[in-house]
């Protein structure tokens, strides 16, 4: 059991992102500076109050150093964790720790990512991984990497469950009608049930439009303990919960394709909070493709296994529904530069300083943050909720 | 002293290959918990034990999984990749040859074979009736 004393012992107090969708022109290390100076700004500190950092790449394995480097700063904690998207949900535990036992004081968690206008594109990334990192007994059957994997867990749903394309579809519309609210969101145009059933059949049975954005883009935030927090310009949002899981690495290694980690890391971060879904004001999943809010609403509690298909139908997700899921637009369409976990736990901050204009979410005290890294293999779940909640 | 063993003459990764290589498809089974183990490694994923051996599976499967990468007829067109259940108990990603790729279903009897795949060897699966 997780030491009843870390909940609530750190807060958020400054976000920032900079280079949303294309950035061209800029590297990512220099959009992401520019996102944590924004970051460090908004939270009423300097640079030089930055004593830890947490951080990753999708390409650098010593990320952090480079990071320290442009920053100028001399940490005291250092996390260079990297276990895909899911890394800054999963950052925000060890920074608790670090900041709770007074290892250090403030924690900037950052990543930048120029995957869309970079001249070394995806596909060359890929084969350098392919190298680097290899998957022996996956890579030969080409699988579309990361695609495929999640379509063999969406055909895996609907054959056990009798999940329909048209549920799946439910959740791009969703998640544009959230970005429709949006002006940082990077595909604004009106999208129905039918335009994202008759688009492009990449892996059956996702189509492109059951598939995230390629953008760029960086974001950050800065925690310190409660006590701090409390002096600083913005309400802290505080880590009431946080848990990271990871089971297996290649889709062909999951037990069930049909229930991810996240039954784990939600089951614990809500203890933590002492919280229960019901609780929860604001989610913000990890779309990476439409199966994945299916499978961690049923995983994370919101409903029960199997009928994620039926409990998203009809608007459910969408605003003015049962449940405000991905409120900035998401994954799907508001912004995904290659690992997205920075950007909900964003989004989820700004809607509990109530900051967020048309799609503001009224009266929200509690947030879920859930983070998913690889094919379905890390999940990281924070509960963050306003002084309300603490 | 304690009288040195002889080394095995590779780790699991090149064995599968090496045997792949000669047409033959192993997987690792476990002495200590007798559960089947694949892909090929040095410890049991279930129990924790290092005594690992290579049998020879049956090659009967069931689909567990299926998808249709759609790819341009230029490019050589749409192809299969599935999740494959061994009856031995383990799951490995492979594809099936020799019908439709949109025809692979989730619950097809499936018999394993060693394919040629350019200058190397693969496993690969042909239906063998609908057993659903």
């Amino acid at each position: 059991m997780i030491d009843p004393k870390l909940r609530g012992a750190a807060a958020v107090v400054g976000v920032g992102h900079a280079g949303l969708g294309e950035a061209h022109g800029y590297t990512e290390m220099e959009i992401l500076v520019q996102a944590a100076h924004s970051a460090v700004a908004d939270a009423g500190l300097t640079m030089r109050d930055i004593d830890g950092i947490a951080t990753a790449s999708v390409a650098s394995t010593m990320w952090a150093m480079p990071v320290i480097e442009h920053l100028g700063i001399r940490p005291t904690f250092i996390d260079n964790t990297m276990i895909g998207g899911s890394s800054f949900v999963a950052h925000l535990m060890p920074a608790l720790q670090a900041l709770a036992s007074g290892q250090c004081n403030a924690v900037l968690v950052c990543y930048g990512s120029t995957q869309r206008t970079s001249t070394l594109n995806r596909a060359e990334i890929g084969n350098a991984r392919r190298k680097l990192d290899p998957q022996p007994y996956e890579t030969p059957y080409n699988p579309l990497s990361p695609l495929s994997s999640y379509a063999l867990a969406a055909a895996r749903h609907m054959h056990q469950y009798g999940t329909t394309r048209e549920q799946l579809a439910e959740v791009a519309v969703a998640a544009r009608k959230w970005a429709q609210l949006n002006p940082e969101a990077y595909m604004r145009d009106p999208l129905s049930i039918d335009d994202v059933l008759s688009s492009r059949m990449v892996s059956d049975p996702l189509t492109v439009r059951d598939s995230c954005l390629v953008t760029d883009g960086a974001g950050a935030y800065v925690l310190v303990r409660a006590d701090r927090a409390r002096d600083l310009p913005h309400p802290p949002v505080y880590v009431l919960g946080s848990s990271t899981a990871c089971w297996n690495r290649q889709i062909s290694s999951m037990d069930d394709l049909t229930v991810t980690a996240a039954s784990q890391s939600g089951a614990i971060a809500f203890d933590m909070a002492g919280m229960q879904p019901k609780d929860i004001d604001v989610v913000e999943l990890y779309d990476a493709f439409t199966i994945n809010p299916i499978l961690f609403l049923e995983d994370l509690g919101f409903c029960k296994k199997g009928e994620g298909g039926p409990y998203v139908s009809g608007g459910a997700l969408a605003p003015g529904g049962r449940l405000a899921v991905n409120t900035n637009g998401g994954g799907l369409s508001c912004v995904h530069p290659g690992m997205y976990g920075m950007f909900i736990t964003i989004e989820a901050v700004r809607q509990l300083r109530g900051q967020c204009g048309q799609r503001q979410v009224a009266n929200a005290q509690t947030a879920l943050v859930h983070g998913n890294g690889g094919t379905l293999s890390s999940q990281s779940t924070a509960i963050l909720g306003t002084q309300a909640a603490l | 002293m304690p009288q040195l063993t002889a080394a095995p003459p590779a780790g699991p990764q090149k064995h599968y290959h090496d045997q792949l290589a000669q047409g033959r498809f192993q997987i690792q089974r476990c002495q200590a918990c007798a559960q089947a183990v694949f892909y090929p490694r040095m410890i049991c994923p279930h129990c924790g034990s290092d005594r690992l051996d290579w049998i020879t599976p049956s090659g009967l499967g069931t689909v567990y999984s299926t998808t249709v990468v759609r790819r341009k007829a230029e490019h050589g067109g749409d192809y299969n990749v599935a999740l494959v259940d061994l009856e031995e108990g383990v799951r490995m990603m492979s594809r099936v040859e020799g019908i439709e790729p949109a025809a692979v279903a989730i619950g097809m009897a499936v018999q394993a074979y060693v394919a040629d795949a350019g200058t190397d060897k693969l496993v690969v699966f042909k239906a063998i009736g609908d057993r659903a």
